[in-house]
């Protein structure tokens, strides 16, 4: 193996190293040869290059093919429409590119070889931060930025002087002989340094600390309330490693859930806007306070966060049975279909009344009837609001302990009583109508109608750590492309009777600025040899 | 006033359109009296005879800066003029509908290629890249010319997920780190054709006028370099609202997934300067495409992808 070693710890095909000469034969490698020039394949600039694009070029399928993650009825529908192409695709698994594990093994490969290229680059910058700045070579001339003035002074002024000069321009100096040799910038590796390992920090908090939080659902109509316990939410997804003590016990009661219809702009007539829900939280041991949960602006409550992520109507019904005894009164939240808020829900009656009842709904805030005859809503507030009903009866499953959506009705295996096909049309009530159930079931009456808020509730303990690595990240980034990392070297050399200076530089990384650097220090240094001269 | 408004921006927007169609004319003369014989001359005398060659590639590489045309003067100061026109369009705009003038695509557009403009002509300042100028403002044109026939919508009020501090702060920063690419992509075009010239081969004869290759991909590096910044605050910015807008600060959303596939590119093109090899026309091809990724993004990615991101207003 070459005895080589890069002189900044840097890859051995960075620009900054010295190029390898091709001359040497390479001696016959062992298993340790081996794995040793595999590592400095790994941790070569040209694979991290690889690797980064890549990475790039791997990303690209996952935004054109709808992921599990972020669009799950996409996948449902691409299955659909692509019977032949779904399992192919599904067996690469490009429904879940980022965690898959050819996408997976890229970017572990990439972080492996940045690792293997910050260690020894820490290790290298530590030792430099500790060490003198090096040894004045023995011809400047060569070197970028060179430039001599004779001077008056002697010597031991010019190192004097040279080295006030360069220190107040933060470099760090040493003097050999009639030299003065200075270093700045170390600050450029520390912040190249930092960005590199913060991006491990980004990566590994989002690996190991997003499975210690949860994501939860739950629809809460006005008047109701929400207890932080799993079994008070719709849908609960839990981390790798969450455990139910990382639930925050706190209640959250709607009290009212506001909205602004816009009215002035006729292009956007009707646009809902200013969605606010109106909230009483209680924590354990504290006073209830009212808060207000906005889009964009989320409740934070015990380490936790609560989203106003969607609304709607949520109709009160009361079904009475022949004597007009109650047998079932709830707000029951409609799933909203479309801008203008046509609604859709299901209420399902399994006990109290001769037969079981399924009931499928539609509401219309502001109803309209199409050329057609069908109804459709055309503006989303509760101008003219009317529910219309099929009403269907039969077995409805729910004593076979199958769990079933509350917002689905299997109308197949049930018998129309109204609308559906039915003899009767669909039962239509506007608000505080009361209206009978056919075949003398009952009755069934619309009180009131609610809105209701769906909440997004998210516990991520590992946000705060992103967040901070990433602010390093911009601060490393900023500090490692912007910080002119160089040596100057100021030497004071017999001319004659007199003394010349001869100056002259090296840029170690970019450096545009690095001859104006040298001449303004030339300048400068004139300036602070003619004050001691003639002070 | 709202409809006062919005004429004073559309008159405002098409003057300035009126304008920098001048200034690409102009921009475009300039350039061919570059090509024209004395130059020629110059240049045939460079690649035939060994000796002079030195001197005469430095007086070629020096004359942008000592001798500007009149067409280039004009040119440039027509652009000036342009860009106020275009950034009154803007402002008026904004005016009109009481908030940042950056809520659709047309809107982006309008915005973005005034920003683009305006880096193009603070960057003279800096380094004189007049030159770029028909590059600059041909982009600009065909953009707001797209903006205004295709992506064209009414001042409506602005949505409640957009009604955040971050619209201004993290779509104001990605058009200015878009604006910082595209210069940057232009510098490394001009580099691929000087690096084809330097090498013997066929290339426009202006290019004689032009700096080195080598002179042309330190400048578009270091422009990137900016871009680059701008870009990683965007992406961090980005996920700080989408964490209070949509509860997670990245979910591989469409818009997100070409955010971090750009900032990977340019990741890349930095590594690639810093690569022995890769440094010269490899890495010009990935500010190129670094640079058609971020344009990918704009249009395609908004218009045609599902997503989160789904703003364009069309």
């Amino acid at each position: 193996m070459s005895s080589q070693r890069p002189s900044s710890a840097r890859p051995s095909d960075h620009i900054d190293s010295e190029q390898p000469d091709p001359s040497i034969a390479q001696p016959k490698l062992g298993l340790s040869g081996y794995l040793r020039f595999f590592w400095r394949q790994l941790t070569s600039m040209r694979t991290a290059l690889f690797l980064l694009l890549l990475l790039a070029f791997a990303a690209i399928p996952g935004s054109i093919v709808p992921q599990r993650s972020s669009d799950p009825n996409g996948v449902v529908l691409f299955r659909r429409n692509n019977p032949d192409l779904y399992p192919v695709l599904d067996g690469l698994k490009v429904f879940d590119t980022y965690t898959s594990p050819w996408f997976s093994a890229i970017y572990l490969l990439l972080f492996i070889s940045l690792i293997g290229c910050v260690i020894p680059r820490a290790r290298h910058h530590y030792l430099a931060l500790r060490a003198r700045p090096p040894r004045t070579p023995a011809r400047l001339e060569r070197l970028p930025g060179f430039s001599s003035a004779d001077t008056a002074a002697d010597a031991a002024t010019v190192v004097d002087t040279a080295r006030e000069v360069l220190r107040a321009q933060g470099y760090r100096t040493e003097v050999y002989g009639d030299s003065v040799s200075a270093e700045r910038g170390y600050l450029r590796e520390t912040g190249n340094l930092v960005f590199h390992t913060a991006l491990i920090g980004v990566l590994v908090s989002v690996g190991i600390g997003g499975g210690f939080g949860y994501t939860g659902q739950r629809v809460v109509v006005e008047g109701q309330r929400f207890v932080n316990v799993l079994g008070d939410y719709d849908s609960f997804n839990p981390g790798r490693f969450f455990s139910g003590e990382a639930l925050e016990p706190f209640r959250i009661s709607l009290d009212s859930f506001d909205v602004d219809y816009e009215t002035e702009v006729p292009e956007a007539f009707g646009m809902a806007r200013n969605f606010r829900a109106n909230v009483t939280t209680t924590e354990p041991g504290a006073d209830p306070t009212t808060a207000q949960v906005k889009v964009n602006s989320p409740l934070d409550i015990g380490g936790t966060q609560v989203y106003l992520l969607g609304n709607g109507y949520a109709p009160t019904i009361t079904v009475r049975n022949p004597e007009g005894d109650i047998v079932w009164t709830d707000s029951v939240p409609f799933l909203p279909q479309d801008a203008s808020l046509t609604s859709v829900g299901v209420i399902k009656i399994p006990d109290g009344l001769s037969e079981q009842l399924g009931i499928a709904g539609f509401f219309y805030p502001t109803v309209a009837q199409l050329e057609s005859g069908a109804l459709v809503s055309r503006y989303p507030d509760l101008v003219d609001p009317l529910l219309t009903l099929r009403v269907y009866t039969g077995d409805l499953g729910l004593d076979e302990g199958v769990p079933r959506s509350v917002y689905v009705l299997a109308v197949d295996e049930l018998t129309p009583i109204a609308g559906g096909g039915a003899d009767e049309p669909a039962l239509q009530l506007g608000i505080g109508d009361k209206v009978d159930l056919p075949n003398g079931l009952g009755t069934i009456e619309l009180d009131g109608v609610k809105r209701f808020a769906s909440f997004d509730i998210h516990h991520d303990p590992s946000q705060v750590w992103v967040f901070l690595f990433a602010v390093l990240v911009v601060l490393g980034l900023l500090t490692s492309l912007f910080i002119p990392r160089r040596r100057v070297w100021v030497k004071a050399v017999r001319s004659g009777d007199g003394w010349r200076i001869e100056y002259a530089a090296l840029a170690r990384g970019e450096d545009p600025g690095l001859e104006r650097a040298v001449e303004e220090l030339a300048q400068k240094h004139a300036a602070a040899i003619a004050l001691r001269l003639n002070p | 006033m709202t409809p006062v408004f919005v004429s004073i921006s559309l008159i405002a927007l098409f003057s300035a359109m009126a304008v920098y169609t001048l200034a690409f004319i102009a921009y475009t003369l300039d350039l061919a009296k570059r090509s024209a014989p004395t130059r020629v001359a110059e240049a045939a005398v460079t690649q035939h005879r060994g000796q002079a060659t030195a001197l005469l590639e430095r007086i070629a590489a020096d004359a942008p800066v000592t001798g500007r045309s009149r067409e280039l003067k004009v040119a440039f100061a027509l652009t000036v003029i342009g860009w106020g026109l275009h950034v009154a369009a803007a402002l008026f705009r904004g005016l009109a509908a009481g908030r940042v003038p950056w809520a659709n695509m047309f809107e982006f557009s309008l915005t973005a290629t005034a920003i683009i403009v305006g880096v193009f002509v603070f960057v003279q300042f800096w380094q004189d890249l007049r030159f770029l100028g028909a590059y600059v403002v041909a982009f600009a044109l065909i953009l707001l010319g797209v903006a205004t026939v295709n992506f064209y919508v009414d001042v409506i009020p602005l949505p409640d997920a957009l009604q955040s501090a971050w619209l201004v702060i993290h779509v104001f920063v990605a058009t200015l780190g878009t604006a910082f690419f595209s210069l940057g992509a232009g510098l490394s075009i001009v580099q691929l054709l000087q690096a084809r010239r330097e090498a013997g081969r066929s290339a426009p004869r202006f290019l004689a006028t032009l700096p080195s290759a080598e002179v042309l991909e330190n400048l578009a590096y270091r422009l990137i370099l900016v871009g680059f910044v701008f870009w990683t605050f965007t992406l961090i910015a980005g996920a700080i609202w989408a964490e209070r807008a949509w509860g997670r600060y990245w979910g591989w959303d469409t818009k997100e997934v070409w955010t971090f596939i750009i900032w990977t590119i340019f990741a890349g093109y930095i590594h690639a300067r810093a690569t022995r090899g890769w440094r010269g026309s490899r890495s010009a091809w990935l500010a190129i495409v670094g640079f058609s990724a971020v344009m990918f993004n704009f249009t395609i990615v908004n218009l045609f992808f599902k997503g989160l991101h789904a703003y364009s207003g069309l």
